[in-house]
């Protein structure tokens, strides 16, 4: 049984990127949308955390909602996968529910 | 695969409605079926056909409206969420002693029982919001 | 409606100061009658929603919290409350509303319907769900 979690907020301003990352569990996928692509930019005060979750979770970030905010994907932290809508609809897929950290 | 979604915020105000919007095309033009789409709280003012937004701005409700006809999408808007915030249709309006109506016809109003049914019945329950 | 699932509506947020709270607990109600098998989550600023003594009259808002004591009523017996989460807010178990409900499976005997759970036991019981409700 595997949960997509989903986290729309800033890291900077919400605790849902640490409340996801505290309420899921190994084997998991977290995608990362909306003003939540702010915690998969390098250099920032959470992508320790980060880091650390991606040991056992596998984290995701929405491309437009990246581009949207004139982010780079080159300042992505390496091993988050930049994913489309298409891609957004395949995670839901492929896990068996859906969790969004709103 | 049969996806419900559930949007609990206005348009404009938040992205939930586009992420929602973008994730039902999509799902859609893969061939997955999207059996509801439900307004709850703020949500429903997702629904108004009234709404003007600037003429270079996308239109969230006509858009809601022309992906609903395409691909005949069951909207429904929550009864109990619209009556608080002033979201009416022709029995509504009738009901409670209205002089307006302000629901775009793509819409329906229904009762939470639609967004139960909904989750009974799909693989997967999509909620966009705040 | 064939298979049962098991529902949980997860509660993230503190009452009154938005709507959330009132309008997912009005989901909840009208979920009963479907009769999946349904339980709440409190996580975060979900648990003040369960605090005792809520008191609206110096306001105009409407003190819901009784709707929380009738949920028993309505066969939803499973209030997961999290430990971390009263602890980081200062909060304790008896600070929380008593709620009840009568297990028809024992006799109708009647039994405390918030059971506190650990943040690692609530990750656990959201992975065993079928559908989760946010609001």
């Amino acid at each position: 049984m595997s949960i997509l979690h989903t986290v729309n907020k800033s890291p900077f301003e919400k605790n849902s990127l640490d409340e996801c990352l505290t309420h899921s569990t190994d084997g998991c996928a977290i995608l990362l949308l909306e003003d939540g692509v702010y915690a998969a930019m390098q250099g920032t005060n959470v992508e320790s955390a980060v880091k650390d979750a991606m040991a056992s979770k596998k984290v995701y970030a929405l491309g437009p909602d990246i581009k949207l905010r004139g982010l780079s994907t080159d300042r992505i932290i390496d091993g988050i996968e930049v994913v489309d809508f298409a891609g957004f609809v395949d995670l839901s897929e492929s896990n068996d529910k859906v969790q969004a950290w709103l | 695969m049969k996806f419900a979604i559930q949007i609990n915020e206005g348009p404009y105000q938040h992205q939930a409605t586009d992420t929602a919007y973008h994730f039902t095309k999509s799902a859609l033009e893969k061939g997955h079926e999207v059996s509801r789409v439900f307004f709850y709280h703020d949500g429903v003012y997702n629904s108004s056909r009234i709404t003007t937004p600037p003429q270079d701005d996308r239109h969230i409700v006509n858009r809601w409206a022309e992906l609903a006809e395409a691909h005949s999408l069951d909207m429904v808007v929550c009864v109990a969420a619209a009556q608080r915030r002033g979201v009416v249709d022709d029995g509504e309006a009738e009901r409670n002693g209205k002089d307006a109506t302000n629901i775009h016809p793509a819409f329906r109003i229904s009762g939470l029982g639609q967004l139960i049914e909904a989750a009974v019945e799909a693989d997967r329950l999509m909620v966009f919001g705040d | 409606m064939s298979k049962i699932k098991k529902f949980m509506y997860v509660n993230r947020r503190a009452p009154y100061g938005t709507v959330y709270a009132l309008e997912s607990l009005e989901v909840v109600l009208i979920g009963a009658a479907f009769d999946q098998d349904v339980s709440l989550a409190f996580i975060g600023d979900g648990v003040y929603q369960l605090k005792s003594d809520q008191d609206s009259s110096d306001s105009d808002q409407k003190n819901f919290s009784p709707i929380y004591q009738a949920l028993g009523d309505y066969d939803v017996s499973k209030l997961y409350v999290e430990k971390e989460s009263l602890e980081e807010r200062g909060l304790t178990l008896e600070e929380l509303m008593p709620l009840t409900y009568e297990d028809e499976d024992d006799d109708w005997a009647e039994k405390d319907s918030i059971r506190v759970v650990s943040r690692d036991e609530m990750a656990e019981l959201m992975d065993q769900q079928d559908v989760l409700f946010n609001f």
